[in-house]
């Protein structure tokens, strides 16, 4: 198995690597000490001891102090593609996904037209494979053009290569079609991702219904629209037995209504961002839509702790970053105005071990097994560092400082939710697919003698 | 002090150098010139995305007492109706080097983003449902020439709290000033966390009769068919302010325009209890202050007036 089985890269050159004295950490393979990893035909061959392996003409990188984690999967990114390439398309897309440590991605399906056709999927497939640098999937929607009212063609779909479905940027309201798409799922498959919202709740909200949005005079999104909209869809998987997948977790309500889920033993599973991980809706204060005007809002404090508790005790399973990119003369605009989304790929590992791991929050370990926690809910194999695995390789620089944004993005876009902010922790190397799907411009590799 | 974005953003002190201010131009406006030199050969902009007859008429009537040239643009007709984004207006205007740029927008935060945008000083005349500083000013002034001070005094803010920005800079303003202020109305339209600000909330009248002063706010028609409120009578029955709940020592306030028989009956309106009128005439002065503290304030001192002045907070020059 490997990830391109499931997922469409362009074809390139396998790796052949030798990551000298590398801290090799991948908590799930129980891997975690000191080794040359040794990346032979885009495989890993072996982890040798410091120093031990042989070079073999392969590249040779001195990754003395450096960190090899498992390249990470982030089942939530906007490609944007068809119809908004000057945002984004599947070449820089997976350009920033390579440049933040990701050997896989989900793309979701909201593009212009929704990606709702079997030759939807193939015509993105045949992109992917042409222009992609890591390996991506392609979600196909829940109903027809995102409507909310008939399924799409979900079999067809299937076959076609869809990993799933999901109408995300909008939920599905009808509790009517909502039930019918989980029955269905019994003969296409494919877990149903969902963006859980009640538009009813929501009506013209921007941000956190809160004290900082009374302040502002803001049109509030309360937490209810999402927790709600939550446990109607886990009571009827639960009554289905369908298999669904939450995505963007933001609210404290949330988090309980999931965990209370699978100890019913709902087939549920869960992903919360970086930025909701991170700040919390005081940032709005700045009215600053560039960086904190996403949806869902960023909430309050206690809803930012609760979803960490959910990171910690696995209700979260996966960090996903909902990369959603957007020019600047759409964020250039009044707070309520401008649109809603922010980039993450470049940035998640970096932020969340600058935010979380550095402060002691959770552990490092932890990280890295979320940042890697989105392919199982997809029935993706999960990226290994263990011998014998297909290379997906992060090599990380754990006391890198960098401002975001002073080098600019790899992403079309440039409403990164961490622009300005000074992280700690660099992806140096990424290794997708057993291919090098990217380094950074300052960090040389040597080659062997 | 660079722009006007918020009273938010100001300190009791900046307030009332500003009120301060004028007063002496309320000195101005009782001479039979009413005109001072103080902007002279100086542009101010008004730009005004909403409608608007009080805001409007009076920055550029403060405009024009100060002698500045005034360029007056509404959306409506201009080439906002091409679909410009406000960022581009913007740069239009900031080519003819305005020392002011007054921008009414239906958004929260334009004010704050324009003065990103352009070198000239920025007076926010309500954006959104967030603020509307100039207002909150003039109420103020309009209090304490009656009141004398704000220190302790207990203010209500009555009815649609959710969708006012009078009522958000109206609360940080009276607040700062040292009263006590309570937000009143069906909770519907109470946004939630308002507390936040410091103040109380109350869902009945059935206090009112603590308040000093009573500040009603405007009920939007359309509220109804969003359901915040079931009718405009059970509103009126529940929420206006009339005669019967009024007691004849305290204040009626409105940042226009009244819905009569709605937020205040009728004869509460015309009654000498209701400072409307001196709200609206304070409105005058108190934004020439504003143009005068941002644009002249931190330059250089007032010029004096020959043989006037002594005693007073400050001078504002012949007239023109």
């Amino acid at each position: 198995m490997s990830l391109t089985d499931t997922l469409d890269v362009r074809p390139g050159e396998d790796a052949n690597l030798v990551l000298r004295r590398a801290t090799v950490l991948d908590p799930v393979a129980g891997i975690d000490g000191v080794h040359d990893v040794v990346v032979r035909d885009g495989r890993i061959a072996e982890l040798a001891g410091p120093g031990e392996a042989p070079t073999d003409g392969a590249e040779v990188v001195e990754a003395e102090g450096l960190h090899a984690f498992p390249a990470f999967f982030d089942p939530h990114v906007h490609l944007r593609t068809p119809g908004h390439e000057h945002k984004e398309d599947v070449e820089t897309g997976t350009r920033a996904a390579a440049a933040g440590g990701y050997c896989g991605i989900l793309a979701m399906a909201n593009t212009v037209p929704p990606v709702s056709t079997a030759a939807d999927v193939s015509a993105l497939r045949e992109q992917a494979r042409a222009s992609a640098s890591v390996p991506v999937g392609f979600l196909a929607t829940v109903t027809r053009d995102m409507k909310g009212e008939e399924l799409t063609e979900m079999v067809e779909l299937r076959e076609a290569g869809a990993l799933g479905f999901s109408d995300d940027g909008l939920p599905i309201v009808s509790s009517r079609v909502m039930r019918r798409a989980l029955q269905y799922q019994r003969l296409c498959g494919g877990t149903i991702a969902l963006h859980e919202e009640d538009p009813e709740l929501s009506g013209d909200g921007v941000m956190h219904e809160g004290p900082v949005s009374a302040v502002l005079g803001l049109a509030g999104i309360p937490s209810v629209s999402e927790s709600t909209m939550i446990a109607r869809d886990a009571a009827l998987a639960a009554y289905e037995g369908a298999r669904i997948h939450v995505q963007h977790l933001s609210a404290a309500e949330s988090v309980e209504i999931v965990r209370a889920a699978k100890a019913a033993g709902v087939q549920i599973s869960a992903e919360a961002s970086p930025h909701h991980l991170c700040l919390t809706d005081e940032e709005v204060r700045s009215l600053d839509p560039h960086r904190f005007k996403m949806n869902p809002p960023l909430r309050r404090e206690p809803d930012r702790q609760a979803l960490i508790d959910g990171l910690r005790d696995g209700t979260i399973e996966c960090v996903a970053t909902d990369h959603a990119p957007h020019q600047a003369e759409e964020k250039d605009v009044p707070f309520e105005q401008a649109a809603m989304g922010v980039t993450g790929l470049e940035t998640a590992f970096a932020a969340l071990h600058t935010e979380l791991v550095l402060p002691g929050v959770i552990d490092l370990s932890l990280l890295v097994e979320r940042m890697a926690g989105g392919a199982a809910p997809f029935g993706i194999e999960r990226p290994s560092l263990a011998p014998g695995s297909e290379a997906n390789v992060a090599l990380c620089d754990l006391a890198a400082e960098w401002t975001v944004g002073e080098d600019g993005y790899e992403s079309r876009s440039q409403n990164s939710w961490c622009a300005g902010r000074a992280l700690t922790g660099r992806v140096l190397v990424t290794v997708a697919a057993g291919q090098v799907a990217f380094r950074l411009r300052s960090f040389s590799l040597g080659v062997a003698a | 002090m660079k722009h006007l974005l918020a009273i938010e953003q100001l300190s009791r002190e900046e307030i009332e150098a500003i009120l301060d201010r004028a007063e002496s131009f309320a000195e101005v406006g009782r001479r039979d010139i009413k005109k001072v030199p103080t902007l002279r050969g100086r542009t101010v902009v008004t730009l005004f995305y909403e409608a608007s007859t009080r805001t409007s008429s009076s920055f550029e009537l403060a405009a024009k007492r100060l002698s500045a040239d005034l360029v007056s643009v509404k959306a409506a007709g201009s080439s906002v109706d091409k679909g410009e984004s406000l960022k581009d207006t913007v740069a239009t205007l900031s080519a003819y080097d305005p020392a002011a740029i007054v921008i009414r927008h239906p958004y929260a935060g334009a004010a704050q983003m324009v003065a990103g945008w352009t070198e000239a000083a920025v007076v926010n005349a309500g954006d959104g449902k967030h603020e509307h500083p100039s207002q909150a000013l003039l109420d103020v002034y309009t209090l304490r020439r009656r009141l004398g001070s704000l220190e302790g005094k207990r203010i209500w803010i009555v009815g649609d709290v959710l969708h006012s920005r009078v009522a958000r800079s109206n609360l940080i303003a009276f607040e700062r000033m040292g009263a006590e202020v309570t937000v009143c109305g069906p909770p519907t339209l109470i946004p939630r966390g308002i507390e936040e600000l410091g103040c109380e909330v109350s869902y009945s009248l059935e206090r009112i009769g603590e308040a000093e002063v009573i500040y009603a706010l405007r009920l939007q028609q359309e509220r109804m068919s969003e359901s915040f409120v079931p009718s405009l009578r059970e509103y009126a029955a529940t929420f206006q302010i009339d005669s019967r709940r009024l007691n004849p020592r305290q204040l009626v306030m409105h940042p226009g325009p009244v819905n009569r028989g709605v937020e205040l009956s009728g004869d509460v309106i015309d009654s000498p209890q209701s400072l409307i009128a001196e709200q609206v005439a304070a409105g005058l002065v108190v934004r020439m202050a504003i143009l005068y503290e941002l644009l002249a304030g931190g330059e250089r001192p007032a010029p004096v007036s020959e043989g006037e002045g002594a005693g007073q907070p400050a001078q504002i020059g012949q007239p023109a």
